[in-house]
């Protein structure tokens, strides 16, 4: 570690001193030079830095297989043709008993010789590889340095360069979601090996632990995700009723009507509820909205189940109007103002403007905006696993307890489980239905706005 | 031009302001204007930029209610009545005082709900046959049926910008207004759309009144019968437009349209 902060330090150095020798070149005049004196460092510190940090991290990794295969080789004949495992353990109790910790199994001098090959060879990996690192980054140095001169194009390699580092770590990104997609999708595969997918997707019976206990899974029956799915929408439905009109009214009240300072505060403050922990919502509805339902429902005779489908949607309709509003706001904002004046022009009043011209001129953001929102609910979690319940029941009645998909994945992997159990394997079917519907979402209301933006380009 | 001679001798006043000024915030941008618009004429606005005609133009709809921060003082008068009063709708007096602006902008509708736009909400029709009607005599007066006779369903915002430009006349005359004002309307156009408009603005005049703010003088000396010079503000001079351009009164009238500064 240590050893790597030196060699960071000898690039450092080099960048100082190239572009010092740059700058010197010149007689302080640097328009002269081709590439700016900071390229002339970045050039000498990467053609230092690159070939000796490789040298170096080549030697950690590779150091540590020729050290084993060298204590192996020092060891006595009966250890030596053991199993792998056996020596395996072997070597990582030496390794243990030289880094000072307590191997496994009893010392015995054949341990400690090999520990103590272990801790001087390591050492001496260290150090061989510094060395190299340190000469071979000195030497790419000084021949960088040599090459630096008034003409030298130096921009043009370290741009490159660094290309290639932006371009690794745009990739990153990309590659851990189709990491996370493709892990999903082979256990959903291994799970559909047990249960038919007609099955899964079209069954209308939910009850995972009935089939874990009867030891029964593939012909049990019980991963039919329709109630899932009903609840599901059930729940975003009236999340969306909640959150359509209101996000869609109080963003044309921001872009329409409030007076420039109302809104320059508004604004903050509705989308500062996006900021919210969602887990914060769920408190909410379990402990202040399902409660209040259920109260108001005896009220007038109706029977409010404790959890019920119309607190959780209530609750994640509420945090989702920022959401709503937040994008339709901005889609209202780039309707361009030459049509709120040709319409206010031709004697339009205020809310003709709005209904007539600016909301249907906005359409496609709006609606997108909504798609967004709603493949936020579906893929909403706490505020339903705190006020919705856990009963899969095939449900349009608001007032029950229904589950959802994303409750359904929790509870399916929470607590100890075996991992290769129907029961498990169905959490990352759910999951990979949530996820193509949501992308399928996502994708359409991306459309439909960029649709939109060409139209005003 | 014997008939504009003829009919300026006893010119009707259409429009009058009177001590006109204007405020952004505390810049002042209009310092008492006082002008008439005489009926049928076209009156053209000119100035170097800055000079506070669009804004002039604007207080004679009150479309300057738009802008935030903007106090007025004086009066505007349609008709001998203050638009300024509170008796008077803005929504009704834009339906009187029609605008076209610099830019056109044609709503992302259909070429026959672009014109219908006005009348519809105004409730000029009584049915679609009535519509239909002034939908395709809107047009007509601005020169456009014949090209998007056939294309009255397309979005009149795939027309080229000398038919968007003519599409917005047609769609203010919709509305059957008794003053019609146009920003610049030619500044986004080619010379052929930009000939074809100065036409139809000619031709308008026999029922509408307008007002057009330009920078082209040329356009004000071909389309106008009456110009009015502003500068920072001030409404330096306003006479017949061949008078204006022959024998300007003001010294600082002739360095601008000689080309001077401005």
């Amino acid at each position: 570690m240590i050893l790597t902060l030196v060699l960071v330090c000898l690039a450092v150095a080099v960048f100082l001193a190239g572009r010092r020798k740059a700058v010197s070149l010149t007689g302080g005049r640097t328009s002269v030079l081709h590439s700016r004196p900071v390229y002339h460092g970045f050039y000498v510190a990467l053609a230092c830095g690159l070939p000796a940090m490789s040298l170096w991290f080549l030697v950690l990794l590779a150091g540590d297989w020729m050290i084993d295969r060298t204590v192996v080789a020092a060891l006595p004949g009966e250890l030596r043709e053991a199993s792998g495992p056996v020596l395996q353990r072997f070597l990582n109790d030496a390794e243990t008993l030289a880094g000072g910790g307590v191997p496994t199994i009893g010392i015995t001098p054949e341990l400690e010789a090999a520990a103590a090959s272990f801790s001087h060879l390591t050492l001496l990996k260290h150090w061989i590889g510094f060395g190299a690192a340190l000469g071979l980054g000195l030497i790419a140095a000084g021949l960088a340095m040599r090459r630096i001169d008034i003409s030298r194009r130096t921009r043009q390699p370290v741009e490159r360069v660094l290309l290639v580092v932006l371009l690794a770590l745009a990739a990153i990104s990309v590659l851990t979601t189709a990491g996370i997609v493709f892990s999903v999708l082979f256990e959903a595969i291994r799970f559909f090996d047990e249960v038919p997918f007609l099955d899964f997707l079209f069954g209308v019976k939910w009850s995972p632990q009935i089939a874990l206990r009867e030891d029964q899974v593939g012909s049990s029956g019980a991963f039919g995700a329709v109630p899932l799915f009903t609840g599901t929408l059930l729940i975003t439905l009236i999340a969306m009723l909640v959150a359509g009109p209101v996000g869609l009214l109080s963003a044309v009240y921001l872009t329409e009507y409030a007076d420039p300072r109302l809104r320059a505060t508004a604004k903050p403050i509705l989308e500062i509820l996006a900021g919210i922990p969602t887990v914060v919502y769920g408190f909410f509805a379990a402990l202040v909205v399902a409660p209040a339902l259920r109260e108001a429902g005896a009220g007038i005779g109706l029977d409010v189940a404790s959890e019920s489908a119309l607190a959780a949607g209530l609750v994640m309709g509420m945090m989702i109007i920022p959401f709503v509003s937040s994008l339709t706001d901005d889609a209202l904002a780039a309707v361009p103002a030459d049509l709120r004046d040709a319409s206010l022009g031709l004697g339009a009043t205020q809310q003709e403007t709005v209904t007539r011209v600016i909301i249907p001129a906005a359409l496609p953001g709006i609606v997108a905006g909504f798609l967004l929102a709603v493949s936020r609910a579906i893929g909403e979690t706490m505020i339903v696993v705190m006020a919705a319940g856990l009963a899969a029941n095939l449900t349009a009645n608001p007032l029950e307890a229904v589950t959802t998909v994303t409750v359904q994945i929790v509870t399916l992997l929470v607590g100890d489980q075996e991992f290769d159990s129907a029961k498990t394997l169905a959490a990352f079917a759910l999951g990979l239905t949530l996820f193509l519907v949501t992308l399928g979402l996502n994708i359409v209301a991306l459309r439909m706005v960029q649709k939109y933006q060409e139209q005003y380009d | 031009m014997v008939e504009a001679a003829a009919t300026r001798d006893a010119p009707r006043v259409k429009m009058r302001t009177r001590g006109l000024k204007l405020w952004y915030g505390d810049k002042q941008a209009l310092a008492g204007i006082d002008l008439d618009v005489a009926e049928h004429q076209v009156t053209a606005l000119i100035g170097p930029s800055g000079c506070g005609k669009t804004t002039f133009l604007k207080c004679l709809n009150r479309m300057t209610d738009t802008i935030n921060d903007v106090t007025t003082e004086g009066s505007v008068t349609l008709d001998d009545v203050d638009i300024r009063d509170r008796s008077v709708d803005v929504v009704q007096l834009r339906a009187r005082v029609g605008m076209v602006f610099q830019k056109p902008n044609p709503f992302p509708k259909t070429v026959y709900d672009n014109i219908a736009y006005g009348p519809r909400i105004h409730g000029l029709a009584a049915n679609r046959r009535e519509l239909d009607d002034i939908v395709e005599s809107s047009l007509r007066r601005a020169g456009l049926w014949e090209e998007v006779q056939g294309r009255l369903g397309d979005l009149a915002t795939g027309m080229s910008g000398g038919q968007q430009q003519r599409l917005c006349i047609a769609r203010s005359i919709a509305v059957a207004p008794e003053v019609i004002l146009m920003d610049e309307p030619c500044s986004a156009l080619d010379p052929i759309s930009t000939a074809r408009i100065e036409e139809l603005i000619d031709d308008l005049r026999t029922k509408y009144t307008i007002v057009i703010v330009t920078h082209n003088l040329q356009q004000a000396a071909r389309v106008s019968q009456m110009t009015a010079f502003f500068h920072l503000g001030r409404l330096i001079e306003v006479n017949g437009t061949a008078e204006l351009f022959q024998s300007p009164a003001e010294s600082m009238t002739e360095d601008y349209i000689t080309g001077r500064f401005g």
